[in-house]
């Protein structure tokens, strides 16, 4: 029984993907009739370049428990650079995520080329599984709330840290 | 308040057998803001546009969201049916419920709950979606075609004669490509130097065509309709102009023993050379390399002799800026080269083949060269290593091609008719010889191709073993041949005098880089992606760019002529407009907001961002700020996501629109 319920948890996950390779990359995965689970809800940008770190966590406070990130690979870009840029603004807000705590293994990065819908498969695949183990990510939704913030500073832990600033 | 109208397309079976699409609709019509949902069996068609267009007008409807493919399929469709209803293009919105649902989804409940996510998804985008204007931008009509072989030729001269200017671009000395390289041609058996020659001539005595050979393409900017390319001319060491061809340089040059690669290495060259004496241009270049004078200093022969004094070692390399309105890309193939293992390449070498170490076991272009009678051997079949003619020749197929484990799963295509043709061309030149064929199928589609190859086996008694050979190897001045027979279940040993491998055919090198440089997109063996394998095949998914020949994937020549012929109409139908319609997904910056820290400008690929001066009444500056031409923009929105003001805006993927998107879920 315990293992049902365990199964019973159906993560969400949010993808931001590019037009160009990882939506057609998806799009490839349709028409090739592959399966994979119905997880994930895809967001089509024009270019990995245009998502926003802000769009992350608006998504992990609006309850997704997995978030993905897809584009051109690094070379590939249909817009030039704009894949080069998403990775640069990304490599430093994982730095962030994890300093306020988040596990990074909620959030995956990965080039899906137009040509890869077996890629696509595997990577939301992967992640799904891998969230599901992981279980509901609940801290971010509560950090969202105010009280919780001013709750938080009266933790010991806070109040120490306080101290030493 | 928005009237939003659903409508959910069952695509015949392909979305209603794994989705519920009644249910669909049915909670679709209570979002706050649905004023109308519905579902119909084919939402693109005749019928299903009509039914749109009804509920616009019946229901005043202000939004529209259709349920269906991927956006990728009918966006397009569907903006136009919403448009000739009177409403914005921009105002209707797909929700792909079949590419990333249906079809990848066998659970109906977990599909259609997925189904019904996705449409609310983008009810709630289509709500802050705002009205947008078509852009309009200038054409210019002058086409560049990279590469001058057989495909590259026919889409000029195509282009050309319509009375458009074209700039044809040819890496190599010469055009002409792998086409001038041959014999003769299958299924005809006509002379392949007879066909091309006259059109190569018919290139460079063109009114419209510039010819830049010896050229490379070292950057593209712009964007369809408006591209400025810049050509490397590299320095031929001669001046094309003051040339005239005569030839007296090549007669001098004392330096007469380097391979001559136009011959695959089987005969020798000068240091100042054409590849092949039909060369269009017919002007020399200098192998530098190779050249005594640039090795030395010492040498000068050729400018000695040189009557108009065309010879200059000073030249340098030349930088070219051309402007086109559009591009076709006309790279064509290698022969893959299977004596050395490319680095870096999950393709792995075939040694047991000997090929680079046993003198007579040759490719098929190499083949083609000994059969041509303008090649090194005036057209006697000789083997490399003493001069003989070969008695019995063994071809091997599908070396390359064909074999997963290998690194290459696709089949080469032209290799089964080539292969046919060498037997016939082999058995015409030595006809006490004999023709073995080692092969795993015959793939010999196209229009009089069969007959052909079954006049290989019951006229010219080229015998066919269907098997693969496991190995090759020297004895005395023999090779072996041994191979499996599978039809009739024993082992085939063949002691041949030549061996002839049929080798895959593969992009041209630097395939990757010259795509990275036109920002197109290339499948894993860097052969370059059509926008739509079947009704696109032609067109790249970056507009105003398009595909020719080999460069697609393996060809013929028939095959890679008629593609040429198409993207030449193709680039008419570009150019038979004076002005371009294009999206208006494009960034705009908010000037109040702007402070001027040009990060924007930073992250642009595409340059589109300028600098704007504020100024009050009096002509004062208040500040200077971003301001971004929407001409030149290609909407990728990475300076909206960069900006640290938030003064960026890029239309139809606003903040507001992404975040409704993300609130929904």
């Amino acid at each position: 029984m315990t293992a049902n319920i365990e199964n019973s948890f159906e993560p969400k996950i949010m993808a931001f993907v590019c037009t160009w390779c990882t939506y057609a990359g998806a799009d490839l995965a349709g028409t090739s009739r592959m399966q994979y689970p119905a997880n994930v809800r895809v967001l089509k940008f024009p270019c990995t370049g245009r998502i926003d770190p802000v769009f992350i966590l608006k998504a992990f406070q609006q309850g997704a428990d997995g978030v993905l990130i897809s584009g051109c690979h690094p070379g590939d870009c249909h817009y030039i650079a704009g894949n080069f840029h998403a990775r640069r603004r990304f490599a430093v807000f994982r730095k962030l995520l994890e300093f306020v705590g988040v596990d990074l293994n909620r959030l995956q990065f990965s080039w899906v080329s137009a040509a890869e819908g077996g890629k696509w498969v595997e990577v939301v695949t992967e992640l799904t599984e891998r969230i599901r183990e992981m279980g509901p990510m609940t801290e971010f939704k509560e950090l969202a709330l105010t009280e919780q913030w001013s709750g938080m500073l009266e933790s010991p832990e806070l109040q120490e840290a306080y101290k030493q600033i | 308040m928005s009237r939003i109208g659903v409508f959910v397309c069952h695509c015949g079976e392909n979305i209603s057998r794994t989705v519920d699409v009644e249910q669909v609709a049915a909670k679709a019509a209570l979002i706050p803001g649905v004023a109308y949902a519905t579902d119909y069996k084919y939402m693109c068609s005749d019928p299903g546009q009509g039914l749109l267009k009804k509920a616009i007008t019946e229901q005043k409807l202000s939004h529209i969201v259709v349920a269906a493919c991927s956006p990728r399929m009918h966006e397009l469709t569907f903006r136009k049916a919403v448009a000739s209803a009177g409403l914005n293009p921009f105002l209707c919105e797909m929700a792909n419920i079949r590419e990333h649902c249906s079809w990848v989804h066998e659970d109906r409940t977990e599909a259609t709950t997925k189904a019904i996510e996705i449409v609310t998804m983008m009810v709630e985008r289509v709500k802050k979606n705002r009205t947008l204007d078509t852009i309009t931008v200038p054409v210019t009509k002058r086409a560049l075609v990279i590469g001058g072989g057989i495909a590259g030729i026919q889409a000029a001269l195509d282009i050309a004669d319509a009375g458009h200017q074209v700039v044809l671009v040819e890496r190599e000395p010469s055009i002409g490509g792998h086409m001038a390289q041959l014999s003769e041609t299958f299924p005809t058996l006509d002379c392949s130097q007879c066909i091309m020659t006259p059109k190569m001539v018919d290139v460079a005595n063109h009114p419209n065509i510039t010819m830049h050979t010896y050229s490379e393409i070292e950057q593209v900017d712009g964007y369809i309709g408006n591209f400025q390319v810049t050509v490397r001319k590299k320095a031929r060491s001669v001046d094309e102009d003051k040339c005239t061809g005569c030839g007296i340089c090549i007669e001098k040059c004392p330096i007469r023993k380097i391979p001559n690669s136009f011959d695959c290495n089987l005969g020798m060259r000068p240091a100042i050379y054409v590849p092949f004496p039909q060369a269009v241009p017919n002007t020399p270049v200098i192998d530098r390399e190779n050249c005594t004078m640039f090795k030395t200093g010492k040498c000068g022969l050729c400018q000695k002799v040189c009557g108009p004094g065309a010879v200059d070692y000073q030249q340098q390399d030349q930088l070219v800026v051309e402007d086109v309105g559009a591009i076709v890309v006309a790279t064509g193939f290698d022969l893959y080269n299977i004596s050395e293992k490319p680095k870096g390449s999950p393709i792995k070498g075939y040694g047991e083949f000997g090929h680079g170490k046993i003198p007579d076991v040759i490719d098929g272009m190499t083949f083609e060269r000994l059969a041509s009678a303008s090649g090194p051997t005036g057209g006697k079949i000789l083997r490399p290593s003493d001069g003989k003619e070969p008695k019995q020749v063994v071809f091997i197929q599908c070396v390359g091609s064909r074999a997963r484990e290998k690194g290459i799963s696709y089949c080469s295509k032209i290799c089964c008719m080539y292969t046919a043709k060498h037997t016939m061309l082999y058995k015409h030149k030595v006809h006490d010889g004999q023709a073995y064929v080692f092969f795993m199928d015959a793939r010999v589609p196209g229009k009089s191709y069969d007959e052909f190859w079954r006049r290989a086996i019951e006229e010219e008694e080229a015998v066919y073993i269907r098997g693969m050979v496991s190995r090759l190897y020297q004895k005395g001045d023999k090779v072996v041949v041994m191979g499996s027979d599978i039809a009739v279940g024993v082992q085939a040993e063949i002691e041949a005098d030549l061996v002839v491998l049929a080798t895959a055919v593969q992009p041209r090198s630097g395939a990757d880089r010259l795509a990275q440089k036109l920002g197109i997109s290339y499948d894993n063996y860097q052969f370059y992606s059509e926008a739509h394998a079947k009704l696109r095949p032609v067109e790249c998914a970056t507009a105003g760019i398009y595909l020719a020949g080999a460069c697609q994937g393996p060809k013929d020549i028939p095959d890679s002529v008629s593609q040429a012929s198409a993207a030449a109409a193709k680039v008419m139908t570009l150019f038979a407009k004076d002005r371009l319609e294009r999206e208006p997904i494009v960034a705009k910056i908010n000037e109040a907001g702007c402070v001027g820290c040009f990060y924007c400008k930073k992250v642009c690929a595409y340059g589109a961002v300028e600098e704007k001066e504020i100024r009050d009444r009096q002509g004062n500056l208040i500040k200077i700020i971003a301001h971004i031409n929407p001409g030149i923009c290609a909407g990728c929105g990475t300076c909206q996501a960069t900006c640290p003001s938030k003064s960026v805006e890029l239309n139809g993927y606003t903040d507001e629109q992404i975040v409704a998107m993300i609130e929904a879920l």
